[in-house]
């Protein structure tokens, strides 16, 4: 179906080649993953389907592109709308119309589709992806995933053989993203369509897919899922715990770890594996007392008092939109407040006592260079020259200081925020959905951080909807629902009891309640 | 039941199935509605006209983003009129016999002479200040009208197919501008994140400060133009057109005649250069009309030209049927309706003179008739496509 022969692209003003010599072919009706570490091409291999890269980010691409068996290298994107349908990282920042109806009808409206035919293939692509409802609605009224599943239909009104997407679900809440994913499945098994997709977080995804593409450079791979990920440097939690435990065939799905770890689950339950003591906090951290968030009369937070004790990493956890970032922000002091009282270490809230990590991190960063924002940071804060420089080295080492903030990656440009945010050594940090964006070398790198911030005892707060993360990183989980506290607990009983929140180590071994792979080994070693 | 129902009662049940009209024929009625309104300031005419429009937006607006913008509209009307009426009241609205009040007059240095604030205040002058403030309302309330009966982007997908390109650049424009706010607010938030502990007032802080918020937003725009246009074209945007070269070149060339009998005509206008050539001894033609008759032509054509063998369609094209053709008309009806009386004996009530002499404002019939007329089209047209006229199963 797809056949890439000998792609090489080099940007401009790169040493070295973001893919180098990559062959490699996706038969059609597969759903097929393309994984790898953040930077090592993903995106651009996408693009190169689409012949959006060149043409949209320069540099020099070289090899071929086969679709069907003809040649597409030298075709407008334009000209392929009808054969490659593309959803690009935020479905939102592609909308052309506003409402969704006359979406799913422009790239037809291009293509020159007889009106008639036109009303009828926006009715049935209405139906297949179940959004009849959401006909009239203005785009931007629309919920993440509601927006990623119009973004799929407005391409697919076009008939696409081979549908593109990249990261779907990334900014996804997980049941939104389980929508998504059923989706593309569905499209691919009654449609018979080729699906593409890039996404770094891989627990949501490796169990629907058909094959795997393994993409880090020079180094592309491409082969059934069990396979691939047998090899994979970076692997969900799942397949980590089948290749440390030797299980073969190395389980995809929580049905078949249920299966492998049946035994052991079973001498378990008999006598309780021994599991990591809960960390003790070690005092009073972040009071909020009955806070209210109102965004003219919609309420966002709805008297919610958060109690986030230091040496602890409290989660926040919920679907998106449910006033998560509005408290993060009510809390700072910089977000509006209706009504509440925030103390920090058994005082009110002084400036400076509490830093917030945004969820678009690079907001803050507006300089030519790393060594100027940390330049800018030493000022802002009175602190001799190089000392924000210094907790960044302690946070992520051998960030070039003459790049160019944007040019950093995800990962290096959460660390230089969080640098700059550290400068004025806050009590309590707050961060608004860091992981997104992070690969799992990233996420563990994050955990790293915020444990040492949490037994420097500092006080961390972390909004955010990875699970994996959460079971990783914090001790206390805090669950909001539509502005209220629903619930809130350590993060062990949390994590078990709740069917979407449960990691994949908690569903292979539920009613054992263990988490992490990492548990799951220390576990084994006891014995 | 059914088998009994009358051709022409099913007609008129047709006819009135809720769908959106046409957005030109809403445009061109509010067109009508403000060339009558420009053309007087007769208060009952104004005050009819006004509330004529008012009624038909409250019974033919849909339940869109753009329906609701009528209020804003009628709030600026409001506040224009109450300017107009302030302005008099402020700079001297002693004209007159019938003083009402006299406020207490503030003195002004000799080289302003001619102006004067406050002072004595008659019947007079807040009249004509308020005949115009309504001239002005009224016609701002008709362009709410039909922004909110029609929006500007249905408005813009009715352009000819050669001018596509240019209207679904403008309709992005108008997405992209929420989108540009959002971002700025996002922004100037999380500024306030990284505030230094000691601010200072220099020139530099505040170079930085302003900075901190343009540079993220800007870098913010242009990404989300590249996303944009990259996601367009991989959705077919600008696909190469079927026109063939001889109509491109004969569509340029049409444009260019167009152009220049344009220019001229309004050079024309201004110097009256072009001589008027008769024909026999009772026409008279002017070569600047003839001149304009044939820009517009060449125009048309042009257009036509260029939006040939284009194979691009539209989804569910807006139609012109006769709820539209009632509409246009009824919105031409008080235009005719005030040139008629204009040219009349009636001409005087079109202006109710304030001074010397006060008037009181009359209705000349042919008026109140047409105003009647400019409201019909909230009984004739199709009720609009709301979320409460629509299939819920």
């Amino acid at each position: 179906m797809i056949e890439l022969q000998h792609l090489s692209v080099t940007y401009a003003d790169a040493a070295r080649p973001v893919l180098d010599d990559v062959s490699l072919r996706i038969r059609e009706g597969d759903l097929a993953l393309v994984a790898g570490p953040t930077g090592g091409g993903k995106s651009t291999l996408l693009g190169c389907l689409t012949n959006l890269v060149p043409r949209f980010t320069g540099g020099r691409r070289t090899g071929k592109v086969l679709l069907d068996g003809s040649d597409i290298t030298m075709t407008a994107p334009r000209d392929l709308a009808d054969r490659i349908g593309y959803v690009g990282q935020n479905p939102l920042g592609g909308f052309v119309t506003d409402t969704v109806e006359s979406e799913l009808a422009f790239g037809m409206e291009q293509l020159g589709v007889d009106p008639n035919r036109m009303r009828v293939r926006v009715e049935e692509v209405l139906d297949l992806l179940g959004i009849t409802d959401l006909r009239r609605r203005a785009l931007r009224t629309l919920s993440g995933g509601q927006q990623q599943r119009v973004a799929i239909a407005s391409v697919l009104t076009a008939r696409p053989q081979v549908l593109v997407l990249d990261e779907p679900t990334s900014a996804l809440d997980p049941v939104a993203a389980e929508d998504v994913m059923s989706l593309l499945r569905r499209l691919v098994h009654d449609l018979g369509l080729t699906v593409v997709m890039a996404e770094h977080r891989m627990e949501r995804v490796v169990e629907f897919c058909d094959s795997v593409v393994l993409v880090n450079g020079s180094a592309v791979l491409a082969g059934a899922p069990g396979d691939m990920l047998a090899v994979s440097p970076l692997a969900p939690p799942l397949v980590e715990l089948g290749r440390r435990s030797g299980w073969s065939p190395l389980p995809l799905t929580i049905r078949d770890g249920r299966r492998a770890a049946a035994a052991e689950r079973e001498a378990w339950r008999e006598d309780p594996p021994l599991l990591p003591v809960p960390r003790t906090a070690v005092g009073d951290g972040l009071v909020a007392d009955g806070i209210v968030v109102m965004y003219g009369s919609v309420v966002a937070v709805r008297a919610v008092t958060l109690d986030a004790r230091a040496g602890h990493v409290t989660a926040l956890v919920g679907r998106n939109g449910c006033g998560k970032s509005s408290l993060l922000w009510a809390c700072h002091g910089a977000g509006s407040r209706k009504a509440g009282t925030v103390t920090v270490a058994g005082h009110p809230s002084r400036p400076g006592d509490i830093a917030l990590v945004p969820q678009t991190a690079s907001d803050l960063l507006y300089l030519a260079s790393v060594a100027e924002e940390l330049d800018v940071a030493d000022a802002d804060a009175d602190l001799p020259a190089g000392s924000t420089g210094a907790i960044l080295d302690a946070l992520v080492a051998g960030i070039d200081r003459a790049q160019h903030p944007r040019d950093l990656s995800e990962g290096q440009k959460l660390a230089l925020v969080l640098a700059v945010q550290l400068a004025r050594s806050p009590e309590v940090i707050l961060l608004d959905e860091p992981t997104r964006g992070l690969d799992y070398g990233g996420k563990a790198a994050l955990t790293r951080i915020l444990r040492t911030l949490a037994d420097a005892g500092r006080t961390v707060v972390v909004a955010t909807h990875d699970a994996e993360f959460v079971a990783a990183t914090c001790d206390q989980v805090v669950v909001m629902a539509e502005g209220e506290l629903v619930d809130s607990g350590p993060a062990r009983d949390i994590i078990t009891g709740s069917a979407m929140l449960a990691t994949q180590c908690a569903r292979v071994y539920a009613p054992v309640e263990v988490l992490t792979v990492a548990e799951v080994l220390g576990a084994r070693a006891a014995r | 039941m059914s088998a009994s129902v009358s051709a022409v009662q099913s007609g008129w049940v047709r006819h009135r199935l809720p769908r959106s009209l046409h957005p030109v024929a809403w445009w061109l009625w509010a067109l009508g509605i403000m060339a009558t309104a420009s053309l007087t300031t007769n208060p009952l005419i104004e005050g009819l006209l006004l509330a004529g429009t008012t009624f038909v937006v409250v019974s033919r607006r849909d339940d869109g983003p753009w329906a609701r913008s009528f209020r804003l509209y009628a709030a600026l009307a409001a506040a224009v009129f109450v300017l107009r009426i302030a302005y008099r009241l402020l700079f001297g609205g002693g004209d007159g016999d019938h003083v009402l009040f006299t406020l207490p007059q503030i003195p002004l240095p000799d080289i302003v002479a001619g102006v004067r604030l406050l002072g004595p205040v008659s019947l007079e002058s807040l009249l004509s200040g308020a005949y115009d403030g309504l001239r002005l309302a009224t016609i701002i309330v008709a362009v709410g009208a039909a922004n909110s009966l029609a929006s500007p982007r249905r408005l813009l997908r009715s352009l000819p197919a050669a001018l596509y390109e240019i209207g679904t650049v403008l309709v992005v424009a108008v997405t992209v501008f929420p989108q540009l706010a959002e971002s700025s607010m996002r922004v100037g938030r999380a500024r306030r994140l990284r505030i230094p502990s000691t601010p200072s007032r220099s020139w530099r802080a505040r170079a930085r400060f302003v900075r901190g918020l343009v540079v993220p937003v800007l870098a913010d725009s242009l990404d989300s133009a590249i996303s944009l246009a990259a996601s367009m074209d991989a959705r077919g945007f600008g696909r190469a057109d079927g026109g063939s070269r001889r109509h491109r070149i004969l569509a340029a060339i049409t444009a260019f005649v167009s152009l220049v009998c344009l220019m001229l005509f309004a050079y024309d206008l201004v110097a009256g250069i072009l001589p008027a050539l008769r024909l026999g001894s009772l026409v008279t033609l002017h070569l600047r009309d003839l001149l304009v008759v044939l820009g517009l032509v060449a125009a048309f054509v042009s257009v036509r030209l260029s939006g040939h063998g284009v194979r691009r369609s539209r989804y569910r094209p807006d139609s012109w049927r006769l709820p539209e053709l009632l509409t246009v008309a009824c919105g031409l009806a008080p235009v005719a309706a005030i040139i008629g009386v204009g040219a009349g004996p009636e001409a005087a009530a079109l202006y109710p003179t304030v001074l010397p002499a006060l008037d009181i404002p009359s209705l000349p019939v042919a008026m109140l008739l047409a105003t009647l007329v400019a409201l019909l089209p909230a009984v004739l047209t199709p009720p609009a496509l709301t979320s409460a006229t629509e299939v819920t199963a």
